[in-house]
């Protein structure tokens, strides 16, 4: 690198103030990881040191988020190697050459050949209510959990996190076009797992489809 | 015209990105007529908003600072 070794040179670049504003992104991922929040508290202050000492090797290419979620992910790995549970975690990083989980019949079984719905979505009562039920919290869990793991990653990533498009892309590897295909499909799923399991729970229309 | 799956993949994709004129009037003009289109449209706005709420209950503990 063309800086000169100063600490002035790179503080020019990342500032604290530059690095906190990541703090919240940062503590999502680290979340849905941990699933702790002391945890994952712990791991972004530690990324977030870790960034700032290391600041001269920041080389802007990648852009500065994602080159903190990498120190991160290696925070978070750390973490699972002391400990030795193995829980949430496998389904985030280990699950980059899935192929086909998200295959061509998956649309198919939402429309007909000619374009129309299967059986479309019907209208909810009252969603905002749900949201304050403790037992739809439990049923809009399993739903997501029952999204294929790299589908439930993109989802994840993207609608919990809050990383922008283009991050999530980096971040699973999935081409533009994928990405669409693959947000899309996680939308249709959970979509239909909830109205199955809560909306329209008293219609109990039982569907075959079940991972 | 477009189709149901078309236009719900065009209503995905808004979710993310900003659509051209034309994908937006298609979907305004189909969702007029098509009550599924139009519960998938509102139902994938509810989901990202739920989405949100579980993830600010994860994160909601008592000592939590900003
Ligand atoms: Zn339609």
């Amino acid at each position: 690198m063309l800086l000169s070794k100063g600490t002035k040179s790179t503080s020019n670049q990342l500032t604290e103030a530059l690095l906190a504003e990541h703090r919240p992104v940062l503590f999502r991922y680290a979340l849905l990881q941990l699933r702790d929040n002391e945890l994952a508290d712990d791991a972004v202050q530690e990324t977030l040191l870790a960034a700032w000492q290391t600041a001269s090797s920041f080389e802007g290419k990648a852009g500065l988020r994602t080159w903190l979620v990498g120190i991160l992910k290696h925070k978070i790995a750390d973490h699972w190697r002391r400990t030795v549970r193995e829980v949430v975690t496998s389904d985030f990083d280990s699950v980059d050459n899935e192929e086909g989980e998200a295959g061509e019949g998956d649309e198919n079984d939402f429309f007909m050949s000619d374009g129309h719905w299967n059986s479309g979505p019907t209208s909810w009562n009252d969603p905002e209510a749900a949201l304050n039920q403790q037992e739809f919290w439990a049923i809009y869990e399993a739903c997501q959990n029952n999204l294929p793991p790299k589908m439930a990653k993109v989802f994840m990533l993207r609608e919990l996190v809050g990383l922008e498009t283009d991050e999530v892309c980096r971040e699973t590897g999935l081409s533009d076009a994928n990405y669409w295909v693959t947000m899309h499909r996680a939308r249709l799923r959970l979509r239909e797992c909830l109205e199955t399991r809560w909306f329209n729970q008293s219609k109990a229309k039982k569907e075959k489809r079940h991972a | 015209m477009r189709n149901c799956r078309e236009i719900t993949a065009l209503v995905s994709q808004g979710m993310d990105k900003k659509l051209s004129f034309g994908e937006r009037l298609a979907i305004g003009f189909h969702v007029m007529m098509c009550s599924h289109c139009r519960n998938f449209q509102s139902q994938s706005q509810f989901m990202r908003k739920a989405a949100r709420r579980y993830t600010g209950q994860l994160q909601n503990r008592p000592d939590k600072k900003p």
